[in-house]
């Protein structure tokens, strides 16, 4: 009996201490807040359409990108990829019945929705204007009501922080026999080196947000200056996690992208172990990195030095997991398919995101485009055109898995043409204005800027255009789509080795790892397969 | 090209190649990464579903290839930029200072002559000049888009860039720094004039401050004669002496610029950001050889009072070079 028939009570969702159930559960609930900040950003493109004021005044423009940024970053971004793929596919890729702690993972999981609630609570109602990085002095001295929307995140930091315990628990005791740390898929590697960051990082945003909330609401003076506070003090405690944040974002991603990569080349990701090695690389320097985020702060030419060179290194990780992705493709067998496509565009966000980061981690330039839209630019392809590409990638090749059904192909290759023109229509412009210097966070600008905004504008409603469209084929998928097999690609993938969608307990009997993940090179042992093994 | 503004000033012309150069780098992997993968899923297209593929481990070469090559393409990027960076930190000692205040949401501009300015700054041709920088409220950003220039403006502390302006024009002024309802309005105008026009519009600035105060008679005083009487008002020369003779605090003849021993044993030098902390938080920095007496004058100077305390101190460096 698969999980999706075991109860369908809304009673045995809401309360299931199942892995995949709660994977399920925080898939619905991260669209509903990627829907969310995806609207604000609509209304935040219609009103750059003009130089001037239009659809909303100042304030609630300010408002509103503040709202798109901290949902997107904090209630869909962080929290999408391990929360839903992890939950459902870790446990199952290492042989376990579940997570170490399934009761605490469905605990996470309200505590999660509570977080939420108490931000958006916030936001709506007192409505925070202090973008989602929220600088001290400003943030401690603007009138809008800020402390809710701190102690709503500080709630979601938290939830990061048990799901990343309850991961690092499950690989290191959970793992079926046979399946030794080299054997581990590299889903599982960049799982685990992101649960390290979000234990080890989290928690300084949260001492941060505390921090904020007692200058707020009693006038502590930590950051504001005029009560003896130090606002730089602010900005290294909030890059000091928001930097590694970045990784926690996209490490999931290649972990994803190496999984699509292997089964649809029919190889075994080329240089495991350096891919690997890499991923644990970009979380170690990762934490070393976050003052590349103040080259004009006053900050002194030795910091920067080190902070710019250090940022080279985590290029340097990234551009090895790129060419090792490539010649995977060699002497491989490449078939195209939706997951597989989401995987190239993919690569080409990465190349395009990658190289403008490289570009900003050269000092000299960054001084330019500090707080300009080609920041913007560049941290949407990497936050939006590659994970959102992953998260892509991984929806469309797990969801015959998940929900046991397959989804129109060639409706999949429509959306996916929309959601790649849409983003380069977007974004490619916002790096022109970026060196044009128009600054980011702009409510009124120049005339010479406005071209651009109104091209940006339109790769913006092409990719609302192509969500769209996913939305509708996956949800005819769900209700009407064919039954799919338990290995529609002839994946040799470890998650595949069980019926789609699994039963209850993952596996119907013992499980042991014989071979490597994604090992082509034999011919499948028809009896080891329907035993479960691999 | 790429949509960068006209270089107007030393520091874009130095940085500009180098963006060009890495954007060219960045398009031409893209074409041999694309390429690279249209030729290998043309060449090798899956033939079966089930099609079983040799087992092929990458030789070190490549491995070493794939790590050397980034990582020395990056550093190199990393160094002439980082070169650029510590140009732009060492401004020239014949550098013209002027102070520039953010406040929500306009810029001021006090200039060591006397003359201050909103909005517009106007700066000689040819001439380096020295901005130090400071806020009265919130975090803002000085940034000259056309002179590839860009310095925050904090409260309560001077961060200092400089340029030099090779093209004579006005080039527009922002805040980079969110800074609240009005940030994308917070914008002035940067004038660049030659020298001459610079001199007279000096003196006609000077001269039209002094006929709209019909009470004080003479020309408008400078910022270190504003200082010197500040400083009177304050009462500074209760610890601090002017002729180089140590009291409860040190001296401030010969102070700006110069070697400061501290009593953590650290030498810092005596510039604009170390003066204005020891205003502000007198207890971070204390000179070795003096009690920790000095009283915090956070929230009792506005950040023009500062910059003339600042240009009063550096009148009295003496000989020392600046």
């Amino acid at each position: 009996m698969s999980y999706l028939s075991e109860g369908t009570s809304v009673r045995s969702w809401l309360g299931t201490t199942d892995h995949k159930r709660i994977g399920v559960m925080y898939l619905a609930t991260t669209l509903l807040t990627f829907l969310a900040g995806g609207l604000f950003a609509m209304v935040l493109r219609i009103e750059l359409l003009t130089p001037g004021p239009g659809l909303v005044d100042a304030q609630l423009y300010n408002r509103l990108f503040t709202l798109h940024g901290m949902v997107m970053v904090f209630l869909f971004m962080v929290p999408a990829i391990p929360s839903v793929f992890g939950n459902f596919f870790l446990p199952i890729m290492v042989g376990a019945k579940d997570v170490a702690f399934p009761r605490l993972n469905l605990a996470t999981y309200w505590l999660f929705v509570l977080g939420i609630a108490v931000a958006l609570w916030g936001m709506v109602h007192g409505g925070a204007d202090t973008g989602w990085t929220f600088y001290a002095p400003y943030s401690t001295t603007t009138v809008t009501a800020l402390a809710p929307v701190m102690l709503g995140i500080f709630i979601i930091g938290m939830t990061s922080v048990l799901t990343g315990l309850n991961f690092i628990v499950t690989v290191h005791s959970l793992r079926a026999p046979g399946l030794s740390w080299g054997k581990l898929p590299l889903f599982v590697w960049a799982l685990y080196a992101t649960s390290v960051i979000q234990v080890l990082a989290t928690p300084v945003i949260g001492i941060l947000v505390l921090a904020v909330f007692a200058e707020v609401m009693f006038g502590f003076g930590l950051f504001d200056p005029a009560r003896g506070g130090d606002p730089i003090l602010f900005q290294h405690l909030f890059w000091f996690y928001s930097h590694p944040v970045v990784y926690l974002m996209v490490l999931p991603a290649f972990g994803i992208v190496s999984e699509v990569v292997a089964t649809f080349c029919r190889r075994q990701v080329f240089g495991y172990k350096l891919v690997a090695g890499s991923t644990v690389g970009i979380a170690a320097v990762g934490f070393f990195v976050w003052g590349h985020h103040m080259f004009v702060s006053g900050q002194s030419t030795f910091d920067a030095g080190i902070f710019g060179a250090l940022s080279m290194l985590v290029g340097v990780f990234t551009a090895i997991k790129v060419f090792n992705w490539v010649m995977t493709l060699y002497k491989g067998a490449v078939h195209m398919t939706v997951p597989f496509a989401y995987a190239c565009a993919f690569l080409y966000f990465l190349i395009f995101g990658g190289m403008t980061g490289i570009s900003l981690a050269v000092v000299s330039l960054d001084v330019h485009w500090h707080d300009t839209y080609y920041v913007v630019a560049h941290f949407h392809f990497v936050m939006v055109g590659t994970v959102l590409m992953a998260f892509m990638a991984a929806l469309h090749y797990w969801f015959p898995k998940m929900f046991g059904r397959m989804y129109n192909e060639s409706a999949g290759y429509m959306a996916l043409v929309f959601l790649f023109i849409g983003f380069n229509g977007t974004f490619m412009p916002q790096f022109m204005l970026g060196n044009m210097g128009m600054p980011r966070r702009y409510f009124q600008y120049e005339e010479m800027f406005r071209n651009l905004n109104v091209f940006s504008s339109a790769g913006a409603a092409l990719l609302g255009v192509g969500f769209a469209i996913v939305a509708l084929y996956l949800a005819i998928a769900l209700l009407n789509g064919a039954r799919a097999t338990s290995s529609p690609w002839h994946s040799r993938g470890y998650e595949w080795r069980t019926s789609s969608p699994p039963p209850v307990h993952n596996f119907d009997g013992p499980v042991v790892r014989l071979n490597e993940p994604h090992d082509y090179h034999q011919e499948d042992d028809e009896e080891e397969v329907a035993r479960g093994h691999a | 090209m790429l949509g960068l503004p006209g270089q107007a000033s030393t520091f874009a012309e130095r940085i500009d190649t180098l963006n060009y150069a890495i954007f060219t780098v960045t398009v031409l992997t893209f074409a041999a990464v694309c390429t690279t993968m249209v030729v290998f899923y043309l060449r090798y297209r899956r033939r079966s579903e089930r099609q079983v593929t040799e087992r092929w481990h990458p030789p070190m070469e490549l491995e070493l290839a794939f790590i050397g090559g980034p990582l020395v393409l990056f550093m190199a990027w990393f160094f002439i930029g980082y070169r650029d960076f510590v140009w732009l930190h060492d401004p020239p000692a014949s550098a013209l200072d002027i102070y520039v205040t953010g406040k929500k949401w306009m810029w001021k501009y006090s200039y060591p002559e006397g003359p201050n300015a909103v909005d517009t700054l106007r700066v000689p041709l040819g001439r380096p000049v020295r901005l130090l920088i400071t806020s009265r409220d919130v975090i803002h950003s000085f940034y000259l888009p056309a002179m590839r220039v860009k310095q925050d403006a904090i409260p309560g502390r001077y961060t200092e860039t400089w340029f030099q302006a090779t093209k004579a024009g006005e080039y527009p002024v922002n805040c980079a720094e969110y800074c609240g309802l009005n940030h994308s309005t917070m914008i002035g105008r940067i004038v660049v004039m030659e020298p001459a026009d610079y001199e007279d519009w000096v003196t006609r600035a000077r001269a039209a401050t002094y006929a709209a105060r019909s009470d004080s008679p003479g020309p408008q005083p400078t910022l270190a004669k504003q200082g010197e009487r500040l400083a009177l008002e304050k009462g500074c020369g209760r610890c601090h002496t002017v002729d180089g003779t140590s009291h409860l605090g040190p001296t401030w003849r010969g102070m700006y610029r110069g070697e400061v021993k501290l009593v953590n044993g650290k030498t810092i030098i005596a510039d604009e950001a170390y003066l204005t902390r020891s205003m502000m938080d007198p207890m971070a920095d204390v000179v070795a050889g003096y009690a920790p007496t000095m009283p915090s004058f956070q929230g009792q100077l506005t950040a023009a009072e500062v910059a003339a305390l600042l240009e009063y101190i550096k009148s009295l460096a003496g000989g020392r070079a600046l």
